[in-house]
C-alpha cells in the first residue's frame, strides 16, 4: 500500500519509453528467469502510516519502561537535555552521509572535528578518531592497532565489562591473535598477576576504569608495568567519570576507549550507542575510521576534510588499519551537543552527583543489611551481597524500580544523577520488606 | 566559521540538573583528575545556533537530489523517525528481564522473518552495526564453519577487483589472505579466473550482485557453483540490493550469507556516516555459528539463548543499533510486498532513464541496460580536455547536487558512480541531467573555470595534501 515513488504511473511510462522498453519487467532482462522470484513475497501487505504508528506503539507498549532504574553495568540513564534530541534530529544530519564532498560538507566536518577536540580533551590525549560502533568493538580496534608479529597476545582484566570481553576476544580470536584475562582480587585488578602474565609476547593490556563492578582501579603505576614489558595500555572509561577521574593521558595510556553512550544516549535497548577512541601522536596512524583534520581552501579560509586516509579501507583494502567505513557519526554528534550543553562544570556536576548517590544508596544499603563485597573506592556502581536476589528484584520491579543487575556475588547496584534521595529511600524501604 | 570553543565565554552556562540533594562525597586527591576539562563554555541559544549554521553547511537528502552511488540515499521516510522515537523504545535498558522486554524481541523477531523471506536467508542476526562490520561477521561464519569441519587451511578469500574496499579489508581482519580475481572487460567475474583461483584452501568469496558497475552477473548460478565445488562458501554484500529486492533473491543465486544495510536499501537515516545496521542472514547450515545471544520463540514468549557452542561469540554489546532496526521493519511493513519489489523497479528505472539522457555527453563505462546505478567514465575528456570526474562533481556542487562517487569502481579510470534511487521523480531527474550536461559542455569549452569550482560552496577546493602532511585534529586553546 504505501511507497515513496514520486512518479506516478504515467511517468515511469514516459520515461521507459525514453529507455525503449515497454515494462517494468523488461529491465530485468539481464537476469536469467529461472533466478527470478516469480510470486509474491511472503510479507504482508504494505501499510499506511496510520497504521504503522498503531502497530509500533502497541508494540512498544509491550515493553516495560521503569519510572526508577538502578541498573547500569554498561548503559547508563542520565538526564537527556531536550536541545540534544532538538539539533540531532535536524534533517541535514540525519540525511546526509559520509561527508566525502569536503565543500557540500563542512557543516558534518565542522561538528565531527569539534567533537574529537571533545573526546581529546576528556581523555587527555593527542588525537580522537570520528567514532567507532561501540566501547565494545572499539576495545578490538584498539588491540589491532597494538600487535605486530612478535606480540599476539592481549591481555584483559577479568574485571571489564563482559559484554567488552567477548567482543574482544572474538575481535582476537578471529584474527588469529590470543586473549588472555588477568584475575581479579577483591573487585579489582590483580597486580602481580598481570605482572606474571607479562611476558614478551603480550601487544597490549586492557584495564577499565571504573571497572565492572563498579571500583575505582588504582592506575597509577599501570603504565610503568605494562611498558616496561614493552607492551602498550589500552585504558576504557567512562566519559561522564573521566570529568573528574585521572584522564587515561595522565595515566600514561596509549590509546583510551569507552561506551559514549552515558553522553546524551538513551538506553534504547542497546543501541545505537557509541565507541570512542584516542591517542597518541605517535600511534595516530593506526588509529582506525575516519578522522577530520584542518586545513585551508583555495582562497586560504579554513576548511575540514576527511584526512590520514591512506589508513583506511577504500585506499589500503587489505592493507587497512581497519575495515571500517560507515560508523556511528549522529551519535558522536550527539556526544559532542551533549558536552557543549553541559559545559565543563556541569559535566563535573553529572559525575558528582552520579557517584554522591551511588554512596548514599551503598549507606543505605548497608544499614538494613546489604553489603558492599568489595573494599576500596567505587564511582556509580557497587556490588552488595543479597540471600534473595529473585525476590528483591522482583519486589522492586513491581513496584516501578528497575533494581542493580543480578551477578555472582550479589547484586551490581547503579545510581546516576536521576535517581533523586525519595527513589532511594523507598527503594530502601521496598528492599527492607523482603529481606 | 567560528568553532564552538571559539564562542566559549568562561562561566557562561545553562543549568539542567537538579541540586544534588544527598550529602556530595568528598574526593581523595590522588584519583583526580588534575588537567582543567577545556569544554566550552555556552549557552543554549549558541549552541542552537551554532548548529543551525553547520546544518546550512551541509546537504542531505532532505536538501536535494544526492545520487551518490554504492550508497543508495533514498528518502527517508519521517514516521520511521517518529516510532523510534516511542518511549517504549528509547527506554528501554538492554539488560532488562525477558518478558520486560517483549516488544523489542518481537521487533527483532519481524524483521528476521521479513527481511530473511526478501533475501532467501533462514536466519538472520541484527548485532552487526554497519555493513563492513556485517561483512566482518559474515566471514567470521564462514571462518569457523570451515573451522568446525575440520578445514583449518581454508583461510583464502576470493575477491574481485571491482570490489568495495570494505570487502579485502574485512577478509585480512579475519585473518584471511585476498585473493584478487580480474573482471572481464564487461565488468563481470571472469569465470576462467574463478576456476582457476579456487582451490581446496579457498575458504569462500565475496560479491556484490549486482555488480559495483551496476550490472547483474549472469553467470551468478555457475559462480556460485564453482566455488561450492571447490568446498568453498559465497558471501552477498548486500550494498546493491535495493536494484533486486523482491524480484530476485540472493539465496536462490546459491548465496550461503549476506549483510544488508538497513540504511541504504532499508532507508533508514544515513546520519553524516552512521549508525546503520549490518544484519547478517545466512543459510540453515550456517545458523549455529551466529553471534550471541540469538532470540527464540517459546509458548508466546521470546527469550534470549546465549549458551551456543558454535558461535563465534559477539561482535558487539547487547543486539546491534536497535533503534536502526526499528526504523527498517516500520519502511519493510509500510512498503509490504508489493511495494517492496515495485520501489526496486523504480530505482532501476530511474537509473536507465537518467542514463540514458547523459549519454548524450557522457561515455557509460558499461553502456545497456543497467540496475539502481551506472558509471561514467571521464577518462577520454580527462586526457583530451584535462577535465575529470573531480572536475565533474565539484562543479555539480555549485548546483546544490549531491556528486556521484568519484573515483570508484576502481576497475574505471575516471569514474562517476551514479545511483538516483527510487525516490526521485521523473522532473527531478530531468532538471540534474540538464546540469549535468550543461556543466559538462561548459567544462570542455572552458576547462580552467571548471578547476576552480566550486564557487558558491562555504569553501572552495581544500587542500588535501596539507591536511595530511601536516595534521591538525583537534582545536587547541591558545592560552
Amino acid at each position: 500500500m504505501g511507497n515513496y515513488l514520486p512518479s506516478t504511473d504515467y511517468q515511469q511510462k514516459e520515461m521507459l519509453d525514453v529507455i525503449g522498453l515497454d515494462s517494468l519487467d523488461a529491465l530485468y532482462s539481464d537476469i536469467p528467469e529461472d533466478l527470478k522470484l516469480n510470486r509474491t513475497l511472503a510479507i504482508p501487505n504494505g501499510k499506511s502510516e496510520s497504521e504503522i504508528l498503531k502497530f509500533f506503539s502497541e508494540l512498544s507498549e509491550m515493553n516495560t519502561v521503569y519510572p526508577s532504574v538502578f541498573r547500569g553495568a554498561g548503559a547508563y540513564r542520565h538526564y537527556i537535555p531536550s536541545i540534544v534530541q532538538s539539533i540531532t534530529s535536524k534533517e541535514t544530519f540525519l540525511t546526509a552521509y559520509t561527508p566525502y564532498q569536503a565543500e557540500l560538507s563542512q557543516g558534518i566536518l565542522q561538528s565531527i572535528f569539534e567533537y574529537q577536540t571533545m573526546i581529546a580533551e576528556l581523555t587527555g590525549l593527542d588525537v580522537s578518531n570520528a567514532s567507532v560502533y561501540d566501547g565494545a568493538s572499539a576495545v578490538g580496534e584498539a588491540a589491532a592497532m597494538c600487535r605486530d608479529r612478535k606480540r599476539s597476545v592481549t591481555l584483559i582484566s577479568a574485571a571489564a565489562n563482559p559484554e567488552v570481553i567477548d567482543t574482544i576476544t572474538t575481535y582476537c580470536n578471529s584474527s588469529n591473535y590470543e586473549v588472555a584475562l588477568i584475575p581479579v582480587v577483591d573487585g579489582v585488578t590483580d597486580k602481580e598477576a598481570l605482572k606474571q602474565l607479562l611476558v614478551e609476547n603480550v601487544s597490549a593490556v586492557y584495564i577499565q576504569q571504573p571497572n565492572f563492578y563498579g571500583q575505582i582501579e588504582d592506575c597509577s603505576d599501570f603504565a610503568e608495568i605494562i611498558h616496561d614489558a614493552g607492551a602498550k595500555f589500552i585504558m576504557g572509561i567512562n566519559p561522564i567519570a573521566a570529568a573528574i577521574l585521572k584522564t587515561p593521558g595522565e595515566c600514561g595510556a596509549d590509546i583510551a576507549v569507552g561506551e559514549g553512550q552515558p553522553l546524551g544516549m538513551p538506553l534504547s535497548f542497546g543501541g545505537p550507542y557509541l565507541g570512542f577512541m584516542a591517542t597518541t601522536n605517535e600511534m595516530v596512524r593506526k588509529l582506525p575510521g575516519r578522522i577530520v583534520g584542518q586545513t585551508t581552501d583555495d582562497e586560504g579560509r579554513r576548511a575540514f576534510v576527511l584526512t590520514l586516509q591512506a589508513r583506511e579501507q577504500h585506499i589500503r583494502r587489505e592493507k587497512a588499519s581497519s575495515n571500517i567505513c560507515s560508523n556511528q557519526a549522529l551519535c558522536a554528534m550527539t556526544a559532542a551537543v551533549y558536552m557543549a550543553s553541559m559545559g565543563p562544570d556541569g559535566m563535573k556536576d553529572v559525575a558528582m552527583q552520579c557517584m554522591s548517590k551511588a554512596h548514599y544508596l551503598m549507606q543505605q544499603l548497608d544499614t538494613i543489611g546489604l553489603k558492599r563485597v568489595h573494599s576500596g573506592r567505587f564511582f556509580h556502581e557497587f556490588v552488595t551481597d543479597c540471600s534473595d536476589t529473585d525476590r528483591v528484584l522482583a519486589h522492586l520491579a513491581s513496584n516501578g524500580i528497575l533494581g542493580g543487575l543480578p551477578v555472582e556475588s550479589g547484586i551490581l547496584w547503579c545510581a546516576t544523577e536521576m535517581n533523586t534521595k525519595a527513589d532511594i529511600d523507598k527503594l530502601i524501604l521496598l528492599v527492607k520488606e523482603v529481606i | 566559521m567560528k568553532l564552538l570553543f571559539e564562542k566559549s565565554i568562561d562561566s557562561r552556562k545553562s543549568s539542567f540538573l537538579a541540586e544534588c540533594d544527598v550529602p556530595t562525597i568528598d574526593l581523595d586527591k590522588d584519583i583526580l583528575r588534575e588537567q582543567s576539562l577545556n569544554l566550552p563554555y555556552l549557552s543554549e541559544v549558541d549552541i542552537s545556533r551554532h548548529y543551525s549554521q553547520l546544518e546550512r553547511r551541509a546537504h542531505g537528502v532532505n536538501n536535494g537530489f544526492y545520487p551518490l552511488g554504492s550508497c543508495t540515499m533514498k528518502y527517508n521516510p519521517t514516521i520511521n523517525e517518529k516510532v523510534a522515537k516511542l518511549p517504549g523504545f528509547v527506554d528501554v535498558h538492554p539488560l532488562q528481564p525477558e518478558e520486560t522486554v517483549q516488544g523489542c524481541l518481537k521487533v527483532l523477531a519481524l524483521a528476521k522473518e521479513y527481511l530473511t523471506e526478501i533475501t532467501g536467508m533462514d536466519d538472520m542476526t541484527f548485532q552487526p552495526a554497519a555493513g563492513a562490520h556485517g561483512e566482518y561477521t559474515g566471514i567470521l561464519l564462514i571462518r569457523q564453519y570451515h573451522i568446525k569441519h575440520g578445514n583449518v587451511k581454508r583461510n583464502k578469500i576470493i575477491v574481485p577487483d571491482s570490489a568495495h574496499g570494505t570487502n579485502p579489508a574485512t577478509a585480512a581482519m579475519c585473518g584471511m589472505e585476498v585473493i584478487g580475481i580480474p573482471s572481464t572487460e564487461d565488468g563481470f567475474v571472469d569465470l576462467d579466473k574463478l576456476r582457476a583461483a579456487v582451490g581446496e584452501d579457498t575458504a569462500g568469496i565475496m560479491l556484490t550482485n549486482p555488480n559495483t558497475l551496476g550490472i547483474f552477473e549472469r553467470d551468478i548460478k555457475q559462480i556460485t557453483q564453482i566455488v561450492h565445488d571447490a568446498g568453498g562458501l559465497v558471501y552477498y554484500d548486500g550494498a546493491n540490493l535495493n536494484a533486486i529486492m523482491g524480484v530476485t533473491r540472493p539465496g536462490d543465486m546459491g548465496f550461503d550469507c549476506i549483510h544488508l544495510n538497513l540504511h541504504k536499501t532499508f532507508a533508514t537515516p544515513h546520519g553524516g556516516g552512521g549508525p546503520g545496521s549490518g544484519a547478517v542472514g545466512c543459510k540453515q547450515f550456517l545458523a549455529e555459528y551466529l553471534p550471541k545471544p540469538v532470540i527464540e520463540l517459546a509458548d508466546g514468549q521470546y527469550s534470549f539463548v546465549n549458551d551456543l557452542e558454535n558461535s563465534i561469540g559477539k561482535v558487539k554489546s547487547f543486539y546491534g543499533n536497535f533503534l536502526v532496526v526499528v526504523k527498517a521493519l516500520a519502511y519493510t511493513m509500510t512498503l509490504g510486498n508489493e511495494g517492496i519489489p515495485l520501489s526496486a523497479m523504480n530505482a532501476v528505472l530511474n537509473a536507465n532513464y537518467l542514463m540514458k539522457l547523459l549519454s548524450e555527453c557522457y561515455t557509460i563505462a558499461k553502456p545497456g541496460i543497467c540496475m539502481h546505478e551506472f558509471v561514467i567514465t571521464m577518462d577520454k575528456e580527462a586526457k583530451e580536455h584535462h577535465v575529470t570526474a573531480n572536475d565533474i562533481a565539484k562543479l555539480l556542487i555549485d548546483h546544490e547536487i549531491h556528486p556521484p562517487t568519484v573515483y570508484f569502481p576502481l576497475i574505471v579510470p575516471e569514474a562517476l558512480m551514479v545511483e538516483p534511487t527510487e525516490t526521485e521523480g521523473k522532473e527531478t531527474l530531468d532538471e540534474a541531467a540538464e546540469v549535468f550536461l550543461s556543466i559538462y559542455r561548459n567544462a570542455i569549452n572552458d576547462p580552467e573555470s571548471a578547476h576552480k569550482a566550486p564557487v558558491l560552496a562555504p569553501i572552495g577546493r581544500p587542500d588535501g595534501v596539507g591536511a595530511a602532511r601536516n595534521p591538525i585534529l583537534r582545536y587547541k586553546n591558545e592560552d
